[in-house]
C-alpha cells in the first residue's frame, strides 16, 4: 500500500519536472522565433513553424503514451494527480469558443456576455458538489456505465449512449470547424485541407494512447493556450494603463469607456450615420421584395435625373447625375447583390449599448425579457457543464475520491485564469476602438484596421456612410472573433505573438476535440459493444474497436464540418441544453435518492431530452427549417419569451419531476442497487 | 466499519454542507443576477453587478469548491471513512 503511495508521489514529481522543462522549452522556442522574425523570417514561415511544431509535439506525446491496456486507454490508469487532471480538464473544457469567441461576445454584448463567463464556471460547483466524488467512487469507465449499473438493464444505458453521442457529436463538429478556421488563418491553406491537417493531429494522439495520451497532451495544450491568451492582454494593459495585471485595473478603463459611450450617444454625427443606415436598409428591403420592378424604376429615375439636369443646363449637376447613372447596377442580379449589402446596414442603425449596463432595453418589458433570458442561459450552461460526459469522465482518472474533489478545484482554477481575463480584454479593446479609432480620418486608419479589413470583411468592415471622411462608431461593424485574433497587432506586438495566439486557439480546439471523440468512441465500443453486445470480448479487441470507431467518428465529424453548417455557436450551446436535460436529473437523483427507479430514470431522461429537443426544433428557425421544413421567416411562438438556446430550462425540471413521480409509483430498487448507492457515498467502502 | 448511525450522521453532515454551499452559489448567481440593474453602484470602477459577473462570482465558485473539498476530506478522517494514503 505504501509502496503504491510512494510510486504515485515519485510519478507526480516526475511529471512536475517534465512539464516545467516543457514550459521552459516552449518559451525558448517562441523567443527564438521572435529573434528570427527580427532577422527577417517571413510571416507565412512563422505560421507553418507554429503549426508543424505544435501538432508534432502533440503527436509525439501520443506516440510516447501509446497503449492497449484497457485501464490506461479508458481512464489513464487512474493515476492522474489532481493538479494535472485540473489542467487537462481545463484544456478539455476550453474550446475554440472559449478561447477565440468569448472575449468577442463580451465585446459585442457587454454584460449579456457574462452569462457565458458565469455559466461555464459556476457549473463546476455542481460538478464538485453533486457528481465528481461519487462518480470517482463508483470507479467505472463512462457515464452510461453509471446509468447501467445504478438503474439496471440495458435501457438506461442505451439512452445514455444516445444522449452522450448527440451532445458530443454536435460539439465536436464545432471544434473541428474551429481547427479548420485557425489552420487556414495560420498558414493560408484551404479550409478543407486545414480541417484534415488538424484532424491528423487529433487522431495520432487519441488513436494511439486513448485517455492516457489525451490527458498528457491536454496538459501540454493547456500550458500553450494560457500563455498565448495572457501575453497580449498583459501587454495591452501595460500600454494603456502602465499596469501589468489587466484583471485588477480594467475597472478604471470601463469607466473611461462609459464616458466615451455618453459622448457617442449624444454625438449628432453618430445619429446621422444611424438614420442614413436605417433608411438605406429599409429602401433595400423594399426593393428586394420586387427586384425587377425596383431595378427598372431605379434606372428610370437615374436616367430622368440626367435628362432633367441637362435641361437645366447646370454642368455640375449633369456630371453628378451621369456619375450616378454610371454607378447604377448593370443588371437585376447586380442590383440584388447591392440591396442585400444595403439591407445588412440595418445592424449599424442600432443604438449603442452600454458595456456595463445589465439587460438594456427600450421598454420595461424588453428589459424584463433580457433578464429572464440571461438567467435562463446561465442556468442551462451551468447544468450542462455538470452533465457533459467528456468532462465528467475526467474525474474517473484520478487516484482517489479525495483527489477527485481537489481536482475539481484545480480544474476551475485553471479555467478561471482565462475566464477572469476575457472580460478585461473586451474592455481594453473597446477602449482602443472608442478612443483611438473613432474620430480618425479614413485616410489615416491604424495599420491593424487596414490589415483586418482586407483579411475578412465579416470580421471588420468600415464604411463611410455619411461621407464626411471621419470614422463614426456606427460606421464600424466588427465580428467577435477579431477581438482575440487582432489583440497582438492592436497592442503593437510582433507577428510571432499573433502566431502564438493562433497556436493557442488551435490547442484549445484540438484538446476539446480529443476529449469529445474519445467520449463518443468509448460510448460505442465500451458501452454498446462490450457491455451490451459481446460481454466476453477480450480487452485487446475492445480497445481495437474503440480505436477504429474513433477514426470513423472523426472522419464523419470532419465531413460534416467541411460542409460549414450554419449557426455553429447555436449548435455548441444546444449541446449544453441537451446534456443538462438528458443527464443531470438522472445522475444526481441516482446518487442522492435511493428510491429512484430504473424505469423512472429512463422516462425522465427521455422526457427531459425530448422536450428540450422539441422546443428547439419548433422555435429555432434554422432547425425548424431542417426538421419541419417551415420557412425561416415564419414567426415563432416562444414559451414565456425564452430563447431556444435555453431550451434546457424546460427539460431539466421536467426530467426531475418525471423521475420523482414515476419512482414513487414503481417498485423500489433491489438491495444490490441500494448497496451501490450506499457504496458511492462513502469513500472507504469496498464494492460489494 | 462504523455503526449505521455514524454513517447516517456522516451523510447528513455532507448533505448539510452541500445545501449551504449550494445556497451561496444560488444567491451570487441568480439573486444578484436578478437584481443586476439595481445593483449598479460603483465598485472600484465597475458597476457592482458587472463586477460580480466578471470576477466576484468566479472567485466565490473557486472558493466553494475548494472549501467543499477540504471540509469533506476532514469529515472523511473524522468519521474514519477516508481512503488512507492510497486506495
Amino acid at each position: 500500500m505504501s509502496t503504491g503511495a510512494q510510486s504515485q508521489k515519485a510519478f507526480t514529481s516526475q511529471l512536475k519536472k517534465v512539464y516545467t522543462f516543457y514550459t521552459g522549452g516552449f518559451v525558448a522556442f517562441v523567443v527564438v522565433l521572435a529573434i528570427l522574425e527580427q532577422m527577417g523570417l517571413p510571416r507565412t514561415t512563422i505560421g507553418y513553424v507554429f503549426l508543424a511544431a505544435t501538432v508534432l509535439l502533440y503527436a509525439g506525446i501520443g506516440v510516447m503514451s501509446r497503449t492497449n491496456d484497457a485501464a490506461e486507454y479508458y481512464v489513464a490508469g487512474r493515476r492522474v494527480p489532481a493538479v494535472f487532471n485540473g489542467m487537462a480538464t481545463g484544456a478539455d473544457w476550453m474550446s475554440a469558443a472559449s478561447f477565440i469567441g468569448m472575449a468577442g461576445t463580451l465585446y459585442l454584448t457587454g454584460y449579456g456576455g457574462l452569462a457565458f463567463i458565469m455559466g461555464w464556471t459556476g457549473g463546476y460547483v455542481l460538478v464538485a458538489l453533486f457528481l465528481a466524488p461519487y462518480l470517482r467512487k463508483f470507479g467505472q469507465f463512462t457515464i452510461p456505465d453509471f446509468l447501467g449499473a445504478r438503474y439496471g438493464g440495458h435501457v438506461p444505458r442505451f439512452i445514455g449512449i444516445v444522449i452522450a453521442i448527440i451532445c458530443s457529436f454536435t460539439y465536436v463538429v464545432a471544434q473541428i470547424y474551429g481547427v479548420g478556421l485557425i489552420t487556414t488563418r495560420l498558414t493560408g491553406v484551404q479550409f478543407e485541407i486545414g480541417i484534415f491537417l488538424g484532424l491528423a493531429g487529433i487522431l495520432v494522439c487519441s488513436f494511439l494512447g486513448g485517455m492516457k495520451a489525451v490527458t498528457w497532451t491536454q496538459v501540454a495544450q493547456y500550458i500553450i493556450l494560457i500563455i498565448a491568451y495572457l501575453i497580449p492582454v498583459v501587454w495591452l494593459s501595460v500600454k494603456q494603463t502602465g499596469f501589468p495585471i489587466p484583471q485588477i485595473i480594467y475597472g478604471q478603463q470601463l469607466q473611461k469607456v462609459t464616458q466615451l459611450e455618453d459622448k457617442l450617444i449624444a454625438d449628432p454625427k453618430e445619429n446621422e450615420v444611424r438614420s442614413i443606415a436605417a433608411k438605406r436598409a429599409e429602401a433595400a428591403r423594399a426593393a428586394l421584395k420586387e427586384p425587377e420592378k425596383a431595378f427598372e424604376a431605379g434606372r428610370g429615375a437615374a436616367q430622368k435625373a440626367v435628362a432633367d439636369a441637362k435641361a437645366s443646363g447646370n454642368a455640375d449637376a449633369v456630371k453628378k447625375a451621369e456619375d450616378a447613372l454610371a454607378k447604377y447596377p448593370a443588371d437585376v442580379n447586380a442590383a440584388k447583390a447591392m440591396w442585400t449589402r444595403d439591407a445588412g446596414l440595418q445592424a449599424r442603425a442600432a443604438q449603442l449599448q452600454r458595456h456595463g449596463e445589465a439587460f438594456p432595453g427600450a421598454t420595461e418589458k424588453a428589459r424584463d425579457t433580457a433578464r429572464k433570458n440571461f438567467l435562463a442561459l446561465v442556468f442551462c450552461l451551468m447544468v450542462g457543464t455538470a452533465a457533459l460526459p467528456h468532462i465528467l469522465m475526467r474525474y474517473y482518472t484520478t487516484p482517489s475520491v479525495k483527489e477527485a474533489r481537489s481536482s475539481v478545484t484545480w480544474s476551475l482554477f485553471f479555467i478561471f485564469l482565462l475566464y477572469f481575463t476575457a472580460p478585461a480584454l473586451a474592455v481594453l479593446v473597446k477602449y482602443v476602438v472608442y478612443n483611438d479609432l473613432v474620430g480618425t480620418s479614413f485616410a489615416q486608419l491604424p495599420a491593424w484596421v487596414q490589415a483586418w479589413q482586407k483579411v475578412d470583411p465579416s470580421l471588420l468592415s468600415l464604411i463611410d456612410i455619411n461621407g464626411d471622411g471621419i470614422v463614426q462608431r456606427a460606421e464600424l461593424a466588427i465580428g467577435g472573433d477579431i477581438v482575440v485574433l487582432a489583440t497582438p497587432e492592436i497592442a503593437g506586438l510582433p507577428y510571432v505573438i499573433s502566431g502564438l495566439v493562433a497556436a493557442g486557439g488551435l490547442a484549445a480546439a484540438l484538446s476539446t476535440a480529443d476529449g469529445l471523440l474519445l467520449t463518443i468512441a468509448n460510448a460505442l465500443s465500451h458501452d454498446l459493444y462490450y457491455k451490451m453486445i459481446d460481454p466476453n470480448a477480450p480487452t485487446a479487441r475492445r480497445v481495437m474497436i474503440s480505436k477504429i470507431l474513433l477514426l470513423v467518428v472523426a472522419i464523419l465529424a470532419a465531413l460534416v464540418a467541411a460542409q460549414k453548417p450554419a449557426d455553429i455557436l447555436f449548435l455548441v450551446s444546444a449541446a449544453f441544453s441537451f446534456a443538462a436535460a438528458g443527464f443531470f436529473p438522472a445522475l444526481t437523483m441516482g446518487i442522492f435518492w435511493k428510491r429512484t427507479t430504473g424505469i423512472a430514470a429512463s422516462l425522465g431522461m427521455i422526457a427531459g431530452f425530448g422536450i428540450t429537443f422539441y422546443y428547439m426544433v419548433t422555435t429555432q428557425p434554422w432547425l425548424r427549417e431542417m426538421f419541419l421544413s417551415i420557412p425561416r421567416s415564419a414567426p415563432v411562438s416562444l414559451w414565456w419569451d425564452i430563447q431556444p438556446i435555453s431550451a434546457g430550462l424546460f427539460g431539466v425540471p421536467l426530467g426531475f419531476l418525471v423521475i420523482f413521480i414515476v419512482s414513487l409509483i414503481t417498485p423500489a430498487p433491489d438491495k444490490a442497487t441500494q448497496d451501490l448507492v450506499e457504496n458511492v457515498r462513502y469513500p472507504n467502502l469496498k464494492a460489494a | 466499519m462504523q455503526s449505521e448511525s455514524r454513517r447516517q450522521e456522516y451523510w447528513s453532515r455532507n448533505l448539510r454542507i452541500t445545501a449551504i454551499l449550494l445556497a451561496l452559489w444560488f444567491i451570487v448567481t441568480f439573486v444578484i443576477g436578478w437584481y443586476a440593474r439595481d445593483l449598479s453602484f460603483n465598485f472600484f470602477g465597475w458597476p457592482f453587478a458587472f463586477w460580480v459577473g466578471a470576477q466576484g462570482a468566479l472567485v466565490l465558485y473557486v472558493w466553494i469548491i475548494w472549501y467543499y473539498a477540504s471540509y469533506m476530506n476532514r469529515l472523511d478522517k473524522e468519521f474514519g471513512v477516508d481512503e488512507g494514503e492510497e486506495e
